[in-house]
């Protein structure tokens, strides 16, 4: 049942169109790509997710910064980042001209802020998508991030959908961190959405019993940081099955999942595609291994190959038929 | 910035050097690139893949003939007992050189170089640097205990001008560094001074140095997550050459950095002046 590997048809649905593969990097794991362009030729993958962008420089948190958790970290860099402008000027145009097809994460504390950041890529060069990076807290309800519910996540991404490309997907990226991950996926479908992307990090806190206080600088009340790597993988892949579940029971119109969460490798690729996932990012594991994204793309033909799969969009899902 | 490469080191030596291990890696293509200050991010996890990030360290010595490098390792937790269990023969995967080296003077210059404990390694492959250059040098090499020096020896065969500080005076001048500090770098007329060490120490040496007017270059030891730029943990509030202060990732733009341009009492906060500050809002 084996089949040649470099025969694998690894097209990967996005948004309506497709990508030549279904591998990306995960926001804020791979910056704008200049330094992993070092390790990797950034054309080679399906695409590349940059940082999360706002509108304005942002100077993030406080050090330290990051905790090692077991097979994980805890981070909290809250955003740093120089502003859609710059990003636009300085980065983007490199990108593009190294081949690179750019998802761009776009982040506001307003829903006027996302649209701003979504108009300001209209028509620019190498950007294929964006992604809503709506696990951004907004500043109009007490800091509650966007993505607590549905409806504040229906607002955002109906009001990126409203000024973006048309041509250009949008994708919603939520948190695992809801009581209802299908209510605030469906709210994001509804709102126009044109893929979703899952999981950000879990909330997390780590404490330091030397210096008896919480190990992550405090930042606006609070100690806690995004919880990442293969320690998540199961919450994110239960995500995954759940909301691809629920556009195969016609809750809400199926789109294409992004699916991320400790992917280190090419086998835990295929869990998340086998959940429901056309497409699959890159994080953490990348600051184990800076090579990871090309690797687990290898892997991943690899894997399906060994199963006999011409093609990924026949492993699509695959745990849900009985 | 360093051009970094990803290997499989084969490790050519693992010997003990004090309280340290001096752990040397063969691989292709990393020694020629290395300058001093550069260093190297070797992964720690085993085959359950628990100890995700790897952990950074200077690169003490780069033979390009050989093609090794040379590291000085201090066992504190899980990942160095790791590295420090290693065998001779076994594999460590290496990304280096990293960061941005010590920047070196273009002319014959008199350089102080001051190290504390394993923090001593990036400062001979500097020493060397600078000799070559027609320059002269100087150490202060301290430490909390005698067993916790490193490179006494090898800075005395560099050079007459060596002194030594320990915390418990088991070894040389009872106290820490910055106590013969003003009146070394008088006594050899230092035009510039190199640290490595311990936050507190670097940031006690640039306030020497600023004082009695002389450069400083310190390399600074951040918590990373990356060390390849990638993910922005190891940041510290650094003023630009425009006037400007942002946070700098102390892995691409450090670890050496200009020690008068380090904002050392903001580390841990977020100064109000900062770009992008305003922007922070309630968080
Ligand atoms: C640029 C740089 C150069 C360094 N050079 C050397 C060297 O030449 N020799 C040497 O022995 N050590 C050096 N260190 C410190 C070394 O990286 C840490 O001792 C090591 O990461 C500890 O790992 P662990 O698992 O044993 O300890 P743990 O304390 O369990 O580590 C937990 C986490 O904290 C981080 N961490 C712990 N201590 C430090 C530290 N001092 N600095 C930065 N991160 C830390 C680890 O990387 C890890 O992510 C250097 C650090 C930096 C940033
Ligand atoms: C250091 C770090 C920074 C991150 N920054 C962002 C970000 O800016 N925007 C975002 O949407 N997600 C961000 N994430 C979350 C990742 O994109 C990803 O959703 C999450 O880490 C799970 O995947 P992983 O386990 O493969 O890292 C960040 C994660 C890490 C570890
Ligand atoms: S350690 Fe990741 S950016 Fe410096």
């Amino acid at each position: 049942m084996s089949i040649d590997p470099a025969s694998v048809d690894l097209t990967a649905p996005f948004g309506s169109g497709t990508l030549p593969n279904p591998v990306t990097t995960a926001s804020g794991c791979a910056g704008y790509g200049r330094e992993l362009a070092k390790f990797l030729p950034l054309a080679e993958l399906g695409s590349i997710t940059t940082k999360t962008i706002m509108p304005y420089p942002r100077s993030g948190r406080a050090t330290p910064r990051m905790a090692e958790t077991p097979s994980g970290m805890l981070n909290g860099i809250g955003l740093q980042g120089s502003g859609i402008e710059h990003f636009v000027e300085h980065e983007l145009p490199w990108l593009a001209e190294r081949g690179a097809r750019v998802l761009v994460s776009i982040a506001g504390e307003r829903v006027e802020e996302f649209a701003e950041c979504a108009r300001a890529l209209n028509g620019q060069p190498g950007v294929v998508g964006l992604e809503v990076n709506i696990s951004c807290p907004n500043v109009d309800n007490r800091g509650l991030v966007f993505a607590a519910n549905p409806a504040t996540s229906h607002d955002v991404v109906a009001a990126v959908r409203e000024v973006a490309d048309p041509a250009l997907p949008v994708y919603a990226k939520l948190t695992p961190d809801v009581t209802s991950v299908t209510d605030v996926a469906m709210a994001c479908v509804r709102a126009g959405a044109d893929g979703l992307s899952m999981i950000n990090t879990l909330l997390g806190v780590v404490i330091d019993t030397d210096t008896l206080r919480p190990h992550l600088a405090p930042s606006g009340g609070t100690a806690s940081g995004g919880l990442s790597g293969p320690a998540i993988r199961p919450v994110a892949v239960r995500c995954v099955y759940e909301v691809h579940a629920a556009m195969r029971a016609g809750q809400f119109a199926s789109v294409p999942i992004l699916g991320m969460g400790g992917i280190r490798t090419g086998r835990d690729a295929l869990e998340f595609v086998l959940a429901g996932a056309s497409g699959v990012a890159v994080g953490t594991a990348i600051f184990n291994d800076p090579t990871a994204p090309l690797r687990v793309l290898d892997e991943l033909r690899e894997a399906l190959a060994v199963r006999g799969f011409a093609k990924l969009t026949d492993a699509v899902g695959l745990a849900h038929h009985h | 910035m360093a051009h970094p490469v990803q290997r499989q080191a084969e490790i050519v030596e693992l010997s003990p050097v004090g309280a340290y291990h001096r752990l040397v890696l063969q691989a292709e293509g990393i020694a020629e690139r290395v300058l001093p200050g550069h260093f190297a991010a070797l992964a720690v996890d085993r085959a359950d893949g628990s100890l995700l990030l790897r952990r950074p360290f200077f690169i003490h010595r780069a033979d390009p003939a050989a093609e090794t490098i040379e590291i000085v390792l201090a066992e504190v937790g899980p990942g160095t007992r790791a590295l420090a269990r290693q065998r001779v023969g076994d594999t460590v995967d290496v990304v280096a050189p990293l960061g941005t080296s010590y920047s070196v003077p273009t002319a014959p210059a008199s350089a102080l170089l001051v190290g504390v404990g394993y923090g001593g390694s990036p400062l001979f492959g500097l020493a060397d640097r600078i000799v070559e250059q027609g320059g002269s040098v100087g150490f202060i090499l301290g430490a909390s205990t005698a067993e916790r020096l490193f490179g006494v020896e090898h800075a005395k065969a560099l050079t007459p001008d060596v002194l030594v500080t320990t915390d418990d005076g088991t070894f040389g001048i009872r106290g820490q560094v910055t106590l013969p500090l003003t009146e070394a770098m008088r006594a050899i007329e230092a035009r510039v001074v190199y640290a490595s060490g311990p936050r507190s120490m670097l940031r006690a040496v640039a306030e020497v140095c600023s004082r009695e007017s002389v450069r400083c270059f310190t390399a600074v030891e951040e918590t990373m997550a990356c060390g390849v730029g990638v993910c922005m943990t190891c940041v510290l509030p650094v003023v630009g050459d425009d006037g400007e202060s942002r946070f700098v990732r102390s892995c691409v733009d450090g670890p050496c950095f200009d020690g008068s341009r380090v904002r050392w009492d903001d580390i841990g906060s977020v100064p109000a002046d900062l770009e992008g500050a305003a922007a922070m809002g309630g968080l």
